[in-house]
Formats: C-alpha cells, sequence, structure tokens
C-alpha cells in the first residue's frame, strides 16, 4: 500500500499535550498519596459525597419511571453521538439564522485564540463567566489573563476556587475539598473591601460573594458561558444551574460567547425533557434546578445582542472513533459518579489531574487527551483508579457502563506500552494457569511460601510489588493442601459421602431433580 | 442436579476451605459434585489488570472443562468469578477468539452461578439445614452487589441458620478497597478504604465477617489480622456448611 492512500480517513487529533488541564503532573497512585494526607480534606470529602448521595438516592427513588428515564437518556446521547456530523451542521445553521456566529475551534489553542479575539474586538478588559467545564479544560482564564483580559468566576465555588488561586476539584462543587472556614480566610484575604468581621455562617459568606458579584455584573459587558445542551433542530442553546449567577451572565451583558464540546448537541428540544429531570437529580439531588436559561440566537433589545457559539473538538472525534470508548461521550456533566466512588472520597479531585476527575474523568480524560504523548504520561494511570466496585455505572443517569470503559482502557492501555514487567509476569501467570500440570506444579511451589509465614501463620511482609500491600494487610500463609488434593484424597471422598448420606437430617430444598 | 464444582484459583490453593465447605454443603444438599481435574482459573485478574490476549486460553479451558453437557449447573464460591466468566469472557470471545471459542462460552455462561444466586433461584432454597451459632456480620462484595445482582440472597441464606445473630454491617455495600491489582497499584488508596471498612466491621462487634469472595475477604480479613481485632472472616459457605453435627470450629479468641 502506498503512503498516500485516499480514501483512508486521518488520526482524529487529541487535545494537544501541555495545553489546558487535561493532565496533572503526578501519576495517579503519587497524587492520591499525596491527597490522602489532608485529613481535613477527607473529612470535608466524606461529609460533601455523603449528603448529596442520600439527596441524589431520594430524589431518584420518587420517580416510578426513573429506570426508563436513563434508558431514554441513553438512547438520546447514542442518537446524536451517531448523528454528530450532522446535527452539529444543523446547529450552525439553525444558530446563524437566528443571528448567532458559530465558530469551530479543533483544539484548546483555537478555542482559547477565538474567544481572546472575540472578546478584544469588544474592547473590554474583563470578562464575567458562567461556570464551565469546557472552558476550565482548556484553560480559557489562563490563557485570557496571559492576553491582559481578567475572567471573573460568578459561580460561588467557582469563585471561591478562583479567588484562593486553587484548581477545582469536583463537576459539580468545584470548591467541595474547603469548608466553611477555609472559605472565610479567603474572602476576607481576596475580596476588596470585604467586613472584616465576616463570620463563617454560610449566609454571611454568600452575602459577602453576592455584593463583590453584583458590581461585576453591572459592569462586565462581555460573559463567557459554556452550555449544558445544544439543541439541532432549534439552534437553542440551554445552561442549567443554581444561584441565578448564569441567568444574570447570560441575560445582562451586550456580548455572549458561549464555548460548547460538540458532544453536548441533543437532535430535538422535546429531547430536554429527559435532560432536565435526570440532570439536576443526579446532580444536585433536587427536583428541578432553580435556573434553566434557553436562548436561540440574539433578541432585538432584550439580552445580549451579539451572540458567539465556540464549538470545540479538543480530542472528542479522536473519542468518537473508539468503537467501545465513545460512550464516554455521553456524560451530561452531573457528577453523580463521582459522590458514589469510593476512590473520589478518600483522594478527592486534584488527584486526578484533569478538569475531569473520578470515574467518568478516569475514562473522558485518557480519551480526549491520549495516553501517548509522553513515556510517563500521568493520564496513563487513570483507567487504574478504579476498584470497579460498579458503584458508578448504578449511579449514571445515561447509564455509562464506567467499570467496562475502565478495564477496556487498561486493554488498549496495556496493548500500547508493550514488555513491561508487568506484562511479562501477566504472561507468565497465564502459561501457568492455561496448562492444567504446570498449574498444580505452581500450586505446589506456592505452599513453599508457609516458610516466609510466621508461627502466627501470617506473612506480614511481601517484597516489591506487593510491599504496598502487606503495609496494612497480613497474608494467610498458603495452606497445606490445596481443594483438589483434599478433593481427591480418601478423606476428601469420605467427608462428601458422610454429607451426602446426611441430606435427610436437613431440609431436603424443593425443586430438586 | 449435577453440579460442576468450580474452585477459583484463588480458593483452590489458597483458601481450600471455602471449597470443601461449598462442596460438602452441596452434596449435604443431594447434589452430585463433578470436579473437573483440569480447570484452572478464569482469568479476572488478567482481564481486569487490562489483559485480554493473555487469558485466551484459561478462557478455552474454562469453557471445555464445563462444557459437557450433563453438567447442569457450574457453581463457585465468588462472585467476581461467576462475574467474569457471565460477562467477561465472552468480550474476550469476540475479539479474540474463533466460532468455537464464542459458542464454547455461550454455553457455559449461561450455567454459571455464584452460590448464594445457585442456592436461592436454582436449588430454590433459603435454608439450607445451617447452624452457627455466633454474631456474623455480612458484606456485599461489589461484583456480586453490581455485576450479579445477588441482592439480599446471601442475607436471606444467612436469616434461616440456627443460632445465628446476625449483625447489620454499617455502610455494608462501599467497596472494601480490593479491587484486585488496584489494592498493590494503589496501596495507599486501598489502605484508606480498608480502614474504613474495618472501622465498620469492629463496630458491630461481629465474631465473623462473612462474604461471598475469598479475595475481599483476603483483604477484609487481612486488616483484621493486622489489627489483631477480634473479629475474623469466614466464607458464607463455611457458614452455610456448618451443621450441628459439624460445627464450625472458631477459635476461642473469636467466639
Amino acid at each position: 500500500m502506498s503512503s498516500t492512500f485516499l480514501g483512508m480517513p486521518a488520526r482524529p487529533p487529541r487535545s494537544p499535550y501541555g495545553e489546558g488541564h487535561l493532565r496533572g503532573d503526578q501519576a495517579f497512585p503519587q497524587a492520591a498519596a499525596r491527597e490522602l494526607g489532608n485529613r481535613q480534606l477527607r473529612d470535608n470529602l466524606h461529609k460533601a459525597t455523603r449528603t448529596i448521595r442520600a439527596k441524589r438516592l431520594a430524589v431518584t427513588a420518587e420517580l416510578p419511571d426513573w429506570e426508563e428515564l436513563r434508558s431514554a437518556g441513553a438512547a438520546l446521547k447514542n442518537e446524536a453521538m451517531s448523528r454528530l456530523p450532522e446535527l452539529l451542521e444543523q446547529l450552525e445553521a439553525k444558530v446563524t439564522e437566528a443571528g448567532g456566529t458559530v465558530h469551530w475551534a479543533r483544539d484548546a489553542a483555537e478555542a482559547n485564540a477565538l474567544v481572546a479575539e472575540l472578546v478584544a474586538a469588544t474592547g473590554s478588559r474583563e470578562v464575567i463567566k458562567v461556570k464551565s467545564m469546557a472552558t476550565q479544560e482548556i484553560g480559557l482564564n489562563e490563557y485570557l489573563e496571559s492576553q491582559g483580559v481578567t475572567a471573573h468566576e460568578t459561580d460561588l465555588a467557582e469563585l471561591i476556587v478562583q479567588l484562593a488561586d486553587d484548581r477545582p476539584s469536583h463537576i459539580l462543587v468545584p470548591a467541595i475539598h474547603r469548608n466553611r472556614e477555609e472559605i472565610r480566610r479567603i474572602f476576607l484575604e481576596r475580596i476588596p473591601g470585604v467586613d472584616p468581621d465576616l463570620t463563617s455562617v454560610p449566609a454571611e459568606l454568600a452575602a459577602a460573594a453576592r455584593a463583590y458579584l453584583r458590581e461585576k455584573f453591572m459592569t462586565v459587558p462581555v460573559a463567557v458561558s459554556g452550555a449544558n445542551f445544544g439543541i439541532a433542530e432549534t439552534g437553542t442553546l440551554s445552561v442549567v444551574e443554581s444561584e441565578g449567577n448564569g441567568r444574570m451572565c447570560l441575560t445582562l451583558p451586550k456580548t455572549l460567547i458561549t464555548v460548547m464540546g460538540i458532544e453536548k448537541v441533543l437532535p430535538r428540544y422535546a429531547d430536554l425533557e429527559v435532560f432536565l429531570q435526570l440532570l439536576p437529580r443526579s446532580s444536585t439531588g433536587e427536583r428541578m434546578n432553580p435556573y434553566t436559561t434557553l436562548w436561540t440566537g440574539v433578541t432585538p433589545g432584550d439580552g445580549p445582542q451579539e451572540f458567539h457559539l465556540v464549538l470545540l473538538d479538543n480530542g472528542r472525534t479522536a473519542a468518537l472513533a473508539d468503537a467501545v470508548g465513545r460512550e464516554a461521550l455521553n456524560c451530561i456533566r452531573c457528577s453523580a459518579c463521582l459522590n458514589v466512588c469510593p476512590v473520589y472520597e478518600r483522594v478527592g479531585g486534584h488527584a486526578y489531574g484533569s478538569t475531569y476527575p473520578g470515574p467518568i474523568g478516569a475514562v473522558l480524560t485518557p480519551q480526549l487527551a491520549g495516553t501517548h504523548a509522553a513515556k510517563d504520561d500521568p493520564n496513563a494511570s487513570l483507567p487504574y483508579a478504579s476498584t470497579l466496585c460498579g458503584a458508578c455505572y448504578d449511579a449514571c443517569p445515561v447509564k455509562i457502563d464506567i467499570p467496562s470503559l475502565l478495564v477496556e482502557l487498561r486493554h488498549q492501555t496495556t496493548e500500547r506500552t508493550g514488555r513491561g514487567a508487568e506484562q511479562l509476569a501477566m504472561k507468565a501467570v497465564a502459561a501457568v494457569m492455561g496448562r492444567p500440570k504446570l498449574y498444580r506444579a505452581a500450586q505446589k511451589a506456592a505452599a513453599i511460601g508457609r516458610i516466609a509465614a510466621g508461627r502466627d501463620g501470617t506473612i506480614s511482609r511481601l517484597p516489591p510489588p506487593l510491599s504496598g500491600w502487606s503495609e496494612s494487610r497480613d497474608t494467610p500463609a498458603p495452606p497445606r493442601r490445596t481443594f483438589r488434593d483434599w478433593y481427591a484424597s480418601e478423606e476428601g471422598r469420605r467427608a462428601l459421602a458422610a454429607a451426602a448420606e446426611h441430606q435427610d437430617l436437613d431440609e431436603t430444598p424443593e425443586g430438586e431433580r | 442436579m449435577r453440579i460442576g464444582l468450580f474452585a477459583t484459583c484463588l480458593g483452590d490453593t489458597l483458601f481450600p476451605d471455602a471449597v470443601r465447605a461449598t462442596a460438602l454443603l452441596l452434596s449435604r444438599l443431594g447434589h452430585e459434585l463433578v470436579f473437573p481435574p483440569d480447570q484452572t482459573c478464569c482469568g479476572q485478574m488478567h482481564l481486569n489488570t487490562g489483559y485480554q490476549r493473555e487469558p485466551v486460553p484459561l478462557i478455552r479451558n474454562f469453557a471445555e472443562q464445563f462444557g459437557d453437557t450433563s453438567i447442569d449447573a457450574v457453581v463457585m464460591p465468588s462472585g467476581s468469578c461467576a462475574g467474569c466468566v457471565r460477562h467477561q469472557h465472552m468480550t474476550v470471545a469476540d475479539r479474540y477468539g474463533d466460532a468455537a471459542l464464542r459458542a464454547g462460552v455461550a454455553a457455559v455462561k449461561d450455567k454459571t452461578y455464584e452460590l448464594s444466586e445457585f442456592l436461592v433461584d436454582v436449588a430454590g432454597t433459603v435454608d439450607v439445614g445451617a447452624y452457627f451459632p455466633h454474631r456474623v456480620t455480612y458484606h456485599p462484595t461489589c461484583h456480586s452487589l453490581r455485576m450479579l445482582r445477588v441482592g439480599d440472597k446471601p442475607l436471606r441464606l444467612l436469616r434461616e441458620v440456627e443460632g445465628i445473630d446476625l449483625v447489620e454491617l454499617p455502610e455494608a455495600d462501599a467497596c472494601c478497597g480490593f479491587g484486585g491489582t488496584f489494592a498493590v497499584k494503589n496501596a495507599a488508596t486501598s489502605s484508606a478504604m480498608l480502614a474504613d471498612k474495618l472501622d465498620h466491621v469492629t463496630s458491630t462487634g461481629a465474631a465473623v465477617c462473612t462474604a461471598g469472595d475469598s479475595s475481599c475477604l483476603m483483604h477484609i480479613g487481612g486488616g483484621l489480622s493486622r489489627i489483631s481485632s477480634g473479629t475474623r472472616t469466614l466464607h458464607l459457605a463455611e457458614i452455610l456448611a456448618a451443621t450441628h453435627t459439624a460445627p464450625h470450629a472458631l477459635t476461642e479468641a473469636a467466639r
């Protein structure tokens, strides 16, 4: 085959290396160990995730058709993904028709540059922002800052994180790792003119943020948002939120710039019916979120008079091209999987190194950003950041089978990394397990492990790579005799025969043949 | 029924008491046992660690050992191995296998059961005539709970055990942190999860923490042993196999 083969699709682009926030600087096990050292963080997370978990269970249980809604959500998302090019073009046509302007960005660098240009054209040096995962993912705030533009986050939790020069650690509750007292200190240090007697009473903290933000809403002429949904049929964009700050940003400024991941498109307006039930119940544990804003292009004399929609790829078509992994694109960013994940609950969002933490992040991040760019790419450790307990799958409102996707990504990782020590060991184990005679010989050899055990019959120290295990767990000494040896022995035969004879002493089960 | 007993590699080699109890229990209930001597391992460790090519021979061997149509059901004292056979073998067969392997896997997976599922759903019994006069708490392992959906079947079996003092485990459905190679690759996080599980187990004052998976019990038991707790772990089969005539000999310390 010649090197130029017409008709062969090019490899879809991944999110570029080093751009945005889709990669941490440490592999998960190291980053997690660092976070585990923070007792305050663990307590905060424990309390917060437990509360949201209970709320979500209560409001999903009260819907008799919750399982059907989940299936409907999954089906609609699958439809959208399988018709993505067509739906995006329809969305573009409808937005344009309604007076908006559509831009396409292949990656974070293109999206950032586009937004910066659009802001520059307005002459403003400030923007107000609606909480948005897409702009977080591409590192828009930092890029704008480099261009002399200040981005003000207006979501309370995002504001806390921004004021603290911190990074969000949760999709829904970015400041979940902070408690009231910490927030009080951050506000005292960072909000100009704040009351020095500010207490840590939530209402007082909220009032302080409100006063600060109100001034921004009234004076900044440009807003930047993400989008929860984009409706191809009508060109309608939607943001759902709890605080009303989004409504302010989406209606007060002269110019609105929305950065939307291309996977957020839905075919029809009527599809919102399903997602506006699934999202708030899964996310905040509310029956309905307090503010749902829908807008279609621009309306003369009402709301922003200039509307730009930036459609962001940044690795999404690469994920879409993966027949198995593409399911992760169905994510509606509700964060239910984070709140039920026992791993997330212990280590928090920063351990994942990405804008997308938790179980969904562990599958989405490696797909968007790839794991190939550097040899020790921290993202390659993310698919292993799970015990595969499956709580995330049960909680997901669009039934993304996260455990199976993690297993698939692990497989892709091992296929790519070649001949590591682990791979050789796995091959060796498989070779033994695949040959019954060798297996029996290995069982005999394992019994030698008895020597390693002390008089108490347990092994308390193991060599690397098992030393991490033995730091907090004893291992029983291999028993003198395997099951199969007992089964084949005279003693085993007699015991089983005796058990069979005594069956009449016990209740004979029904349905016995 | 004619039952193919799958010992699982971990059970056969490290926890023979659990498999022995399974065999004795099934015999006592009047079933005929078959133990294919060339059985080895279901390949779960490989699959869940990301190796799908390597376990192909294991999966082929499993299907061959238990494919015999005279075997009515394949039973194993492990929720995670049953989950692997039922839900993961076909993924590998589809990817790397041939038509024969796919057919073999399909035939075996539909008659594969974890012990409590078999007893309640197939054999149709909840009272197995067991006697176990001790305080017990039950940990529902993740793969039994969410992959196999065994629900409260193990608890229904335990409730019928004579003399048992069954106490609820707080936050029972939280993962213990084992996760196979997760406990090695992410040892620190796994330990943090284990610590919480141990707190909950010891808070019950139970003499025994039981479950349907030796692997999770190895993790929890290893932790209980390290903190010198008075609670020990026993596989569900060991409790169900205990009777008046053959009581389980708990150590004095655990009584």
